[in-house]
């Protein structure tokens, strides 16, 4: 067997950039010092004079970006997850989200896959704060094809996004012909009818290995691709909780306000269903490499596989 | 305008901040009054703007990122024909589009919405830096008070302005030297306001809020510059036209009842007499 090719989204995001600048002249990408991690550095070789590294200063540069929308550019600001969805929180919610504008988000380095730099730079917190703001998507792409995809939907969509990606290379799981990406409406990858595995980012490869692991002792998991958490595909989360009539829900970010709340919220109140929901607990993530920290939190397909079998 | 006809037109703009604010039984009278003068001037002399066409895509821009003194801006914006100034009475009701705070989606002429302190002249650097990318000639002003420069963005922001030499920016601060808590120097001191613009790489300038002649040649001096933006640093009065809200940090942001409502109006319609007489 061939080996699958591993990229990082957040490398994905800044190819994306670049191949778009061409098409969409109105595209201006922000950085604040981090060009070289963040990837924005690879649209900034391409198109030097739409590229402004603001310093370090996330909550001027957000503003910045609000001042860039309302004059009618396309703005992408580009920082860690920790320091946009984070320290500009406020930012994002009042100059951006309350005027309704077109800025757009580009988070890498979410989650505890950041590895090495520890548990200040591991945010675990961004899809929930995120969602709260009224108006925001939030997108949460699994691999390469998606992550790439997922920038032009939000060049196209009309307000604000925040788009979430990883340091940590993934495996390219959407190389198919046929892929199609819609903000808003969920992938099922996998048919089954035992239990749904409700799964984002790249927890959704590893959530596709542990339907394979769950198969061999005779459980047949659907599994669900949830890259927007907001606005959330509802009909077919609903559809799956009914037909399978069990939900685990998988994302490496804080098991509170997620995407495993996201899909509490929903199936409270429209097909109440035991959920369990797989992420990182509520603890602060720590220093590591990626793939380790990623096994011992559970999110890896051996550790999903557990606990699903732990827990149903 | 000449100088006696931009101090009518500060006065009624005046006399729409009271009126708004008394109707809303709360707001923030003391920083619009003194505030008035600067709103004034740039709507009414200033800025490129059409009432008519209030999103006219070469306008002039204007951030108030003092948002909460949202009553000087509408009664402003009210008298240059934005909307009627009657609706100046509906502030901060429930379902009226004057909202507590400046926003950008329902109010004609609002170019952002703002209130978060230090968070409008981020916006209005981005507008600035908008407009140079595209090659724009349109420029963009922004108000904040001194007791907002404590915020650590307005730093970010001026820093980035200086090292971009947006010569199409002018930053305007209105420094009536009074906040909620206090007077700005016991509570933190923002001072040396000037030396602070000027180390951030800002071409300064000192004036009187209250004297047009001195706000005619400061905009002009801004508009001559280049290669910097422009910090205005405007020596106010807070609560200015109404004797008991004068100098009175206590009308930060309490609203007059109905029998101080007259005497603050009266104090105005005798300005606008004195005004007449001239």
């Amino acid at each position: 067997m061939s080996e699958v090719k591993k990229i990082a989204t957040r490398e994905s995001y800044g190819n994306a950039l670049a191949e778009l600048g061409g098409q969409y002249p109105d595209l201006i990408v922000l950085d604040a010092d981090l060009a070289a991690a963040t990837k924005t550095g690879i649209f900034k070789k391409a198109y030097p004079d739409r590229h402004i590294d603001c310093g370090i200063a996330e909550c001027n540069m957000v503003g910045i970006a609000a001042g860039l929308a309302a004059t009618g550019k396309v703005p992408f600001v580009s920082s860690f997850a920790m320091f946009a969805a984070g320290r500009a929180f406020e930012q994002i919610r009042n100059s951006v989200g309350y005027p309704k504008l077109n800025v757009k988000i580009g988070a890498t380095h979410a989650g505890i896959s950041v590895g090495e730099d520890g548990a200040t730079h591991q945010c675990n917190e961004d899809i929930a704060l995120m969602r709260t703001i009224p108006g925001m998507v939030v997108i949460n792409p699994s691999d390469d094809v998606e992550a790439k995809a997922a920038v032009k939907a939000a060049i196209e969509h009309v307000g604000p996004v925040y788009l979430r990606f990883g340091r940590l290379a993934v495996p390219v799981i959407n190389d198919t012909p046929d892929y199609k990406f819609e903000i808003g409406k969920g992938v099922v990858l996998k048919e089954g009818k035992d239990l749904t595995i409700v799964a984002t980012g790249l927890c959704v490869s590893e959530s596709l290995a542990a339907a394979g692991l769950l198969a061999k002792d005779g459980i047949d998991a659907k599994v669900i691709n949830i890259h927007t958490i907001k606005p959330l595909d509802e009909e077919l989360i609903i559809a799956a909780a009914k037909e399978t009539g069990k939900v685990v829900t998988v994302e490496e970010h804080s098991v509170i306000g997620g995407l495993g709340s996201a899909v509490c919220d929903c199936l409270s109140a429209n097909a109440p269903t035991k959920v369990l929901k797989i992420g990182v607990n509520d603890v602060y993530g720590e220093s590591g490499p990626a793939v380790e920290l990623v096994k011992k939190y559970g999110l890896d397909a051996e550790g999903i596989y557990k606990k699903i079998k732990e827990n149903m | 305008m000449n100088k006696l006809e931009l101090q009518k037109t500060a006065n009624e703009v005046r006399k729409g901040i009271i009126t708004a604010v008394h109707s809303a039984k709360s707001g923030h009278p003391g920083g619009s009054l003194s505030a008035a003068d600067i709103f004034t001037y740039l709507y009414f002399e200033e800025m490129n703007i059409d009432p008519k066409n209030p999103d006219k895509e070469d306008r002039d821009r204007f951030v108030l990122s003092k948002g909460h003194v949202a009553p000087g801006l509408y009664a402003t914006l009210a008298h240059r024909g934005f909307f009627p100034v009657e609706d100046l009475k509906t502030l901060r009701h429930v379902g009226s589009y004057l909202q507590g705070h400046p926003d950008k989606k329902h109010i004609p002429g609002v170019d952002m919405s703002s209130g978060s302190l230090g968070q409008g002249i981020s916006t209005a650097v981005g507008m600035a830096l908008s407009a140079k990318l595209s090659n724009d000639s349109y420029r963009t002003y922004t108000l904040l008070g001194d007791g907002e420069i404590q915020e650590g963005q307005v730093w970010e922001a001026a820093m980035f302005a200086g090292a971009r030499k947006l010569d199409n920016l002018v930053v305007i601060v209105d420094n009536n030297g009074l906040q909620i808590d206090g007077a700005i120097e016991d509570v933190c001191s923002p001072y040396p306001i000037d030396k602070k613009f000027e180390a951030f790489n800002f071409n300064v300038i000192n004036v009187d809020a209250h004297d047009f002649e001195q706000l005619d040649a400061a905009f002009k001096a801004a508009k001559e510059c280049k290669g910097m933006p422009t910090a205005i640093i405007a020596k106010s009065v807070k609560g200015k036209g109404v004797s008991f809200m004068e100098n009175q940090a206590s009308w930060h942001g309490s609203a007059p009842n109905d029998e101080q409502y007259e005497t603050a109006m009266a104090d105005l319609e005798r300005i606008g007499e004195a005004l007449c007489q001239k």
